[in-house]
């Protein structure tokens, strides 16, 4: 996936804001790249341009090679709530990417049941979204982004809503899934251990017009446990970004 | 307990106001004509449920024709107005803008139209019932939230496919709640239809017991007709529950009222 200077600006009462500037961005099949960056550096925004849903107002997007002009259907979305569709069961609400673009729903269902094993939510698969947890609602949105088995996931704050400790689970969960899988991911969220524990790369963006701040490569081996996060290596990385945030005057350095 | 105490509180209210009502009525000035006591208005309707019954037919006759139609156009009718805004810009205004026409006023206008009996009534209910559901399928249909549909479009939904497996299913608990509007208005609906252009129903009824002075059948009509409303209500909500199970759980239950 490869996006080639894209620039978004939105009218406003206020006249033209600028939420992207030239923001160029490359990620390698089974990469998985976290952006992160302060609220409001546009990184949503770049999200819907990477899924088509939002047309940029300069650059171009790329998948699998070609340029594309709108949504393209190989890719998962995950937003930060999520977004279940209340009169659908559980299975049913797996099943809607495969049912839109007319897959063979019984290999679906087959793929579908296999999914939510994995995420610890076989048997909830005739519920609906009212009778489950937070952390329950968001595997499934994470099934149901992977139920077409498409090239690219991309998820926006997935977990941000979470509490801390299901957000600790999740982060696992979606460590495993992801390499089991090996898709190709863009992770974004405003959480810098959560970028590090996951990413293979960290995107740093800076406040708006959103840029890209940074590119750090994280080389730290796989899989990563919370534990993890205890180690030398892992607060460099974490000092590194945050040192960026610093100098942007986002954090206060020493207060 | 609880549970108990929704359903005894305002049964021992209305208990309480029926004993007021046959009392005052027994031992006061009141006359008959003016307001019969509660006894005397079950003897009359019990003497004359047979007729009651069947003019009550032809009121729920239309009703139900009139909600039908209401929501046959209704329903459809919003679906355009959400889908092109050409449509919506030029018709949704006028729409809104001809609720201020009193709608009984136009009842002896279709009189004229569509002559005396079951259509005139048909119509009349139709013309008071569809406002509501084209309002709540309308709003139900625009409110769907912009990342469920992210989601689905992500997916390469098409236009088609949006509306039906997201938009449409989002709306049907607001098209419910207009609905259960339209069905007691409807039975509003085909009285007028009744009063104006109908040679039966309960309408017809109360014509005719308030040229005779028969205040006792009066009110026995009038209490056929809270029956037709409570039971077609009812059945609204039974209906919306098969349609909606997972919709229910929203409400806060009534043991924490």
């Amino acid at each position: 996936m490869e996006l080639v200077d894209v620039s978004k600006q939105y009218a406003t009462a206020d006249g033209p804001l600028r939420a992207l500037e030239r923001v160029s961005l490359s990620i390698a099949e089974g990469e998985f790249v976290s952006i992160v960056g302060p609220s409001g550096c546009g990184k949503s925004t770049l999200m819907l341009i990477a899924a088509g849903l939002v047309p940029p107002s300069a650059g171009s997007v790329h998948v699998g090679g070609r340029e594309v002009h709108g949504p393209y259907g190989n890719v998962g979305v995950v937003f930060q709530d999520a977004t279940l569709y209340e009169w659908r069961r559980v299975l049913d609400n797996v099943l809607l990417p495969a049912q839109i673009q007319g897959l063979d729903l019984e290999r679906a269902r087959t793929r579908a049941r296999e999914l939510l094993e994995l995420v610890g939510l076989g048997g909830f698969e005739s519920k609906y979204p009212f009778q489950l947890s937070g952390g329950m609602r968001q595997r499934v949105a994470l099934c149901r982004a992977l139920v077409h088995d498409p090239a690219l996931l991309l998820m926006d704050e997935p977990f941000g809503a979470l509490d801390a400790l299901t957000r600790d689970q999740m982060n696992l969960e979606l460590q495993a899934l992801w390499q089991a899988h090996r898709k190709t991911v863009l992770f974004i969220t405003h959480s810098i251990s959560e970028a590090v524990l996951l990413s293979d790369r960290v995107i740093v963006m800076s406040p708006r017009p959103g840029r890209i701040g940074a590119s750090i490569d994280i080389r730290l081996p796989r899989p990563r446990t919370l534990d993890f996060e205890d180690t030398p290596e892992f607060g460099r990385y974490a000092r590194e970004i945050r040192s960026l945030f610093q100098s942007w005057g986002l954090l206060k350095a020493g207060a | 307990m609880k549970r108990v105490a929704v359903y005894v509180y305002p049964l021992a209210t209305l208990v309480g106001i029926l004993a007021v009502w046959e009392l005052a009525s027994r031992l006061g000035e009141i006359p008959r004509y003016i307001l019969p006591a509660p006894s005397g208005i079950a003897a009359r309707f019990y003497a004359l449920h047979a007729l009651i019954v069947k003019e009550s037919l032809f009121t729920l006759e239309a009703t139900l024709l009139g909600f039908g139609l209401s929501v046959l156009i209704g329903v459809p009718l919003g679906m355009a107005l959400v889908s092109s805004r050409a449509f919506n810009r030029a018709v949704y205004p006028l729409l809104i803008g001809s609720q201020v026409v009193p709608k009984v006023a136009v009842a002896p206008v279709f009189l004229v139209w569509f002559g005396f009996g079951l259509l005139s009534k048909v119509m009349i209910t139709f013309l008071i019932a569809f406002f509501p559901i084209l309002i709540s399928a309308v709003v139900g249909l625009q409110s769907t939230e912009l990342e469920k549909l992210y989601v689905a479009r992500a997916a390469g939904a098409s236009e088609l496919q949006l509306f039906r497996l997201v938009r449409l299913p989002h709306a049907l608990p607001s098209i419910f709640g207009g609905m259960k509007v339209s069905i007691t208005l409807a039975v509003v609906g085909a009285l007028v239809g009744e009063f104006v252009a109908a040679e039966n129903g309960i309408g017809r009824v109360l014509l005719s017991a308030s040229g005779n002075m028969d205040t006792e059948l009066l009110f026995a009509g009038i209490f056929a007709l809270v029956v037709i409303g409570v039971v077609l209500f009812l059945l609204m909500e039974v209906l919306e529950r098969l349609v909606l199970p997972w919709h229910i759980s929203y409400r806060p239950s009534k043991e924490t009222l």
